[in-house]
């Protein structure tokens, strides 16, 4: 994927009230209406958010005319959201060697009393 | 306290186009995870993964202070990190720029504030860079590993990412 469209895809992820919008048809779609609710913001509000995850393909809108239901596009928030994912669970992974080495410490401490002073 | 599944304990979130927050508790008090993140003979025994290690760790712990990190991978590959301290104050707050060797344009300003609470430590690293670009260059480097897991867990980072109570 181009990082053009990569970096339009987390501009659009760069807005809580979007994000929202993402978790809510992460659940099934929805119209307009329905995603305004939570909001407490105007359809216009909201159609103004959608402009802008539809322009980052993040969802696409359905052909009928009165509803038009949102969708989430899932395949571009899985590259974005696998950076994420993957940076995450590399961090994690030092991070879990570190509670081992942290539990270490402690027991350390514990054994020979008070910790020397840096 | 039980220890968090993989991938479930830190928490990543992009607050804003040039930022990357992470966080992460700790079962330990806050002087043991400062000197965890900022003595080298203790970052020697945690940091990196995926056959990532430091092989060069120096800390000049000051205000004005350099660092440089060099990681070695599995297939031999190095990776410089550097930079300098701007604020140090122990245990609580670490201000530091972050570059990676021979990508000058990088650059990151990375603000790591340690809170303890009933002898648990949470850690809160703010990293910003000059522009959302670099920011997402980061993202994508330099620990590759195959994806796969990531869609399972769309609705929990979108959760994690969701502030409550702010919408307007």
């Amino acid at each position: 994927m181009a990082s053009d469209i990569l970096d339009a895809t987390f501009a659009a992820l760069a807005d809580p009230t979007r994000r929202a919008i993402l978790a809510r048809l992460a659940e099934g779609e929805a119209t307009v209406m329905e995603l305004a609710a939570p909001f407490a913001m105007s359809q216009p509000g909201v159609s103004k958010h959608l402009r802008v995850l539809e322009r980052a393909g993040l969802i696409s809108r359905g052909r009928d005319a009165q509803r038009r239901p949102c969708r989430l596009e899932a395949t571009r928030l899985k590259t974005a959201m696998d950076w994420l994912a993957d940076y995450r669970s590399y961090w994690e992974e030092s991070y879990q060697r570190l509670d081992d080495l942290l539990g270490e410490l402690e027991a350390d401490k514990s054994g020979t009393g008070e910790r020397e002073a840096l | 306290m039980s220890r968090p599944a993989p991938g479930e304990g830190l928490s990543v979130t992009t607050p804003s186009d040039t930022e990357l927050v992470l966080t992460r508790t700790f079962d330990a008090s806050r002087p043991l995870v400062f000197d965890a993140f900022t003595r080298p003979e203790l970052l020697r025994r945690w940091h990196g993964a995926r056959g990532w290690h430091l092989v060069v760790c120096e800390i000049d712990l000051r205000p004005g202070g350099t660092w440089r990190f060099v990681s070695r991978g599995p297939d031999g590959a190095e990776m410089g990190l550097s930079g300098v301290y701007h604020e140090v104050e122990p245990p609580y707050r670490l201000v530091q720029t972050e570059l990676h060797t021979g990508w000058e344009a990088g650059e990151a300003l990375v603000t790591t504030v340690f809170d303890e609470s009933h002898g648990r430590t949470t850690m809160n690293t703010t990293v910003r860079y000059s522009s959302r670009e670099i920011r997402d260059s980061v993202l994508r480097t330099p620990m590759k590993r195959g994806a796969g897991e990531a869609y399972d867990r769309l609705a929990e980072v979108l959760s994690e990412t969701t502030p409550k109570g702010d919408l307007e």
